[in-house]
């Protein structure tokens, strides 16, 4: 594996976990401010993607969305899947420090757990599948 | 509801990422950020069936997520929704054919075990 794949896959990494982090937090922090239910109307859905913040957090989300696809064209889903975890236990602590939400000794615990499989996870070769390019190789030789 | 939608979004996410997973492989891998060369790959990525349903499938998980998020604190939400974690493992051992050795195992157990704790 190149080191300009490893630090391609650690960049984009990176990207995929703070725009999911960032996204989920200013989606929730709209629909909070707002202090409005959702599910009763699909008008009421139109709405909530008005405000500014649900907006921000939209936009963000597609960031995500699109930068994971990148990184899914050549990592393995069972690589990408955990060392993305990482953005739950941001998650957890943006909504401490920043919405103010209790968590527990169990759920700083639950966080760390998380932490040890994406260091474990994060150590495996990004790919074990062959590339799309070596099975129309194989394909074309039979 | 809480954890129907749970339910939902776990159900949608795993077949949207296997897909996803899935129909990427098949294009090769990007190698060229330029706008002009991402522009292009997003007009053939548009006509890929599996990134279509993929996306559709996102689309699904996202407004049960949404609804979730305005019933339950953000630090619910998101661990609870992780439980598709140990889902797509097994889906990308037995279906995408990936070789996941006892670390990924492992790591993939870790995480679904945190994902418990911050549940609680």
């Amino acid at each position: 594996m190149s080191e300009r794949l490893h630090l391609k896959t650690q960049v984009l990494t990176i990207v995929v976990v703070l725009a999911n982090v960032f996204g989920n937090f200013f989606m929730s922090w709209g629909l909070k401010r707002r202090g409005a239910l959702l599910g009763d109307s699909v008008l009421g859905y139109v709405r909530v993607m008005f405000d500014p913040w649900v907006a921000l957090g939209i936009a963000l989300l597609i960031l995500w969305l699109l930068s994971r696809m990148a990184l899914l064209s050549w990592a393995d889903l069972s690589y990408v899947l955990p060392v993305t975890a990482a953005g739950y236990v941001l998650n957890v602590v943006a909504g401490r420090v920043f919405l103010g939400e209790h968590v527990s000794a169990a759920r700083w615990g639950g966080a760390l757990l998380i932490v040890a499989g994406v260091a474990l996870v994060g150590s495996t070769s990004i790919r074990t599948t062959a590339p799309a390019e070596d099975r129309k190789l194989e394909a074309a030789l039979q | 509801m809480r954890w129907f939608l749970v339910a939902v979004i776990v159900g949608a996410t795993t077949l949207g990422d296997a897909l996803q997973s899935a129909g990427m492989k098949r294009h090769g891998e990007i190698h060229d950020f330029r706008p002009g060369a991402l522009g292009r790959a997003a007009a053939t990525l548009a006509r890929n069936w599996y990134l279509i349903v993929a996306v559709a499938m996102m689309a699904v998980s996202f407004f049960a997520f949404l609804t979730l998020l305005s019933l339950a604190e953000l630090s619910f939400a998101v661990p609870a929704t992780a439980a598709s974690f140990v889902a797509e493992t097994i889906v990308a051992r037995w279906l995408l054919k990936e070789q996941v050795d006892w670390k990924r195992w492992t790591g993939a157990g870790l995480v679904a075990c945190g994902v418990a704790l911050l549940a609680l």
